[in-house]
């Protein structure tokens, strides 16, 4: 049996079902208990799980991130709300210089295994500082895995490889994604981080794509394939672990590749896959390696400025044209 | 001219602490003050690269509070942590390698003197970034009470530490959670090169602040191990009996620069002066004054500096770490792959 759900209920569904399954984990952050979530996203799991499990903070993103972390490395797998992911900046020095690199600085002695979910990128007209996609800077930095979902299917399955795997995974959920609704079959739902997902198979170009962006390249791909165009769309799912072998046996079979991020232009996650495919299969090539990102600019307000700035289907559509040609 | 800050005068009242104790303490004492010293000349020679922040002259508080400790309790520490990692059983020669870059040191040469941690010895690890380790210390003892242990939870950190948000959202969190956590202010005076009281609103940096989050201001002479393992045992107590969270500012001072680049020349002579004359090791008179025997004191002093005469000649000969090691403990599985 499978039923259709939203993105926003997968997400109290994902935490149920590791927090039923596992009673080390245990879930804090800044109205996620009495009040559910700012998104509604984690309603219910007080109720299910009590107040020492599913717990409260002060506005107090340092502390927060702390608390998660020295859990972590003493016996609980801790998962962390960041309300938004601009608010990670608050707490970057948790994140990227603590969370991340103390494995590695003890050796070995520490293991982290912690989760930090939390609502990223555009699309709601919450202006520059609520908006942004933010996955690339945690894409840079040795420690940390890196995962954004792109359905209420993928919400459960690679939260719950978070949740199991050893290490400090982010998990961005993409906030314009909450309504969206997806079918989830019955029972215990878990992926694996790193692979990617071929959501439509094509043969004239591959589109990668990540979150929100991945129903857009999909919308195009429709498009496309009136013009007689066969677009391959590939949903990257993670960017660490980033499942290169997929993106490259499609560019291979397709000779074309367009990237579509979400973030503004400059080091975003696009670049790393044109230069992965430009090194290791460029003799494949037969078209522009293409990036569509937003411009390199904070995100306005206005909803008609920032649907003019956040990858469109049409600009998909435009990118994918000029890469065939 | 800064104006000198002076030691206030030491405690007549001799506190009930048995001699095994007392013996204890000073062992504490002169294993890390011989161990700071070593370390400082490893420096000169070029041996120990990069930087380094003794705990000269700071040795009572690491040496209190360690003493004071169970063995499964844990301790956080900062950049300056020599002190409190050996104070917890730690073995010289492993964290002297890890001073040298070995590959037998405890991080296998990849912490270095900034990031000393031995985990089976309940050192969580030491943070460089000021203020950074006093949220995640609350996250184990959030976790020991989640999981109904005991255990308590120390975390050190300097002066400068109390004027960074990390401090008062740290600070807050272990009140609000009535977490099991002992924070330790190690007051020297000095922010780095900075008088710490011309850039705090208070004048007890961390004291003065805990009364604001609910704990009570306890300002203590952090040169006398009695005392500071006195309040330590008090503090532990109340945190293993769920009383919650506790803070002491021990007033102290470095002997030295705030790191291996500093000789420590901006502050007032007079100000140094008072402050060597009440050097922790004048603890020695004390142990004579209760009546311990001197070949028992003098026993332990022979017997530390054989200790780190060894642990310097083993870690001298012990081998850097294998290239590979740049590469190892990434991720939890040991490795390094970011691709699939």
């Amino acid at each position: 049996m499978a039923e259709l759900i939203t993105y926003r209920e997968a997400v109290a569904r994902a935490i149920a079902q590791e927090m039923r399954r596992d009673d080390d984990v245990y879930f804090i952050g800044e109205d996620i208990a009495a009040a559910g979530g700012v998104f509604k996203a984690t309603k219910g799991l007080l109720d299910e799980f009590g107040p020492d499990r599913v717990r409260d903070t002060p506005i107090s993103e340092e502390a927060i991130l702390g608390a998660a972390m020295g859990a972590s490395m003493t016996g609980l797998r801790p998962i962390a709300e960041i309300m938004f992911s601009d608010f990670l900046a608050t707490c970057w020095d948790i994140v990227s210089v603590e969370m991340a690199k103390t494995q590695y600085m003890t050796d070995g002695q520490v293991s982290l295994p912690l989760v930090i979910r939390t609502a990223n990128g555009g699309g709601l007209r919450f202006g520059a500082q609520h908006s942004q996609a933010v996955e690339n800077w945690a894409m840079m930095i040795p420690g940390l895995k890196v995962v954004a979902p792109s359905n209420p299917h993928d919400v459960i399955g690679l939260f719950a490889a978070a949740v199991r795997d050893d290490n400090p995974v982010m998990f961005f959920e993409q906030k314009s994604l909450y309504p969206t609704k997806g079918m989830v079959e019955d029972g215990e739902i878990v992926e694996e981080l790193g692979t990617a997902t071929i959501r439509r198979s094509g043969t004239d170009v591959t589109v990668v794509a990540l979150a929100s962006m991945v129903s857009r390249a999909e919308e195009a791909a429709d498009e496309l394939a009136e013009q007689g165009i066969s677009a391959e769309v590939i949903d990257l799912r993670s960017l660490v672990p980033l499942d290169t072998r997929t993106v490259i046996e499609s560019v291979v079979k397709t000779s074309r590749l367009v990237t579509v991020e979400e973030n503004p232009r400059l080091c975003g996650w696009g670049a790393e896959v044109v230069s992965i495919v430009a090194e290791e299969c460029i003799w494949h090539i037969d078209g522009p390696l293409t990036r569509i990102t937003t411009p390199h600019v904070p995100l306005p307000s206005s909803d008609t400025l920032e649907d003019e700035v956040l990858p469109s289907v049409q600009r998909i559509v435009d990118g994918c044209i000029k890469a065939v040609s | 001219m800064v104006e000198a800050r002076l030691p206030a005068p030491p405690s007549e009242d001799l506190l009930d602490i048995e001699d095994k104790t007392r013996l204890e303490l000073y062992r504490q004492v002169v294993r890390l003050r011989r161990f700071e010293e070593r370390a400082y000349r490893l420096f000169m020679d070029g041996l120990v690269k990069g930087t380094s922040h003794l705990s000269l002259g700071m040795e009572a508080i690491a040496a209190g509070v360690g003493t004071a400790m169970r063995a499964d309790d844990y301790t956080f520490c900062t950049y300056r942590g020599h002190a409190h990692t050996l104070a917890r059983g730690v073995p010289m020669e492993g964290v002297m390698a890890e001073l040298l870059g070995r590959e037998t040191g405890v991080c296998g040469g990849k912490g270095g003197s900034m990031h000393l941690t031995s985990v089976e010895h309940g050192v969580m690890g030491s943070y460089a970034i000021i203020g950074a380790h006093l949220p995640i210390a609350n996250g184990a003892a959030w976790s020991a009470k989640a999981r109904g242990t005991d255990q308590v939870t120390a975390a050190f950190f300097g002066d400068g530490a109390t004027n960074i948000g990390a401090f008062h959202e740290a600070l807050n969190l272990a009140k609000v959670w009535e977490l099991p956590i002992v924070f330790v202010c190690e007051n020297n005076l000095w922010m780095e090169y900075t008088p710490i009281s011309s850039v705090t609103a208070v004048e007890h940096p961390a004291a003065d602040r805990a009364s604001a989050y609910g704990m009570e201001s306890i300002v203590i002479d952090g040169n006398d191990p009695d005392i500071v393992y006195d309040h330590a045992v008090r503090a532990f107590d109340k945190a293993r009996s769920g009383g919650g969270p506790s803070m002491i500012e021990a007033m102290t001072y470095r002997h030295g620069g705030h790191s291996r680049a500093d000789p420590g020349t901006y502050r007032p002579e007079e100000e140094v002066e008072a402050w060597l004359a009440r050097d922790p090791l004048n603890y020695r008179d004390r142990l004579l004054a209760v009546g311990i025997d001197e070949s028992e004191i003098a026993t332990i002093e022979d017997e530390t500096d054989a200790a780190v005469d060894h642990a310097t000649e083993v870690a001298k000969a012990a081998s850097p770490p294998p290239l590979e090691a740049a590469f190892t403990n990434v991720w939890a599985d040991g490795g390094w792959s970011w691709r699939n």
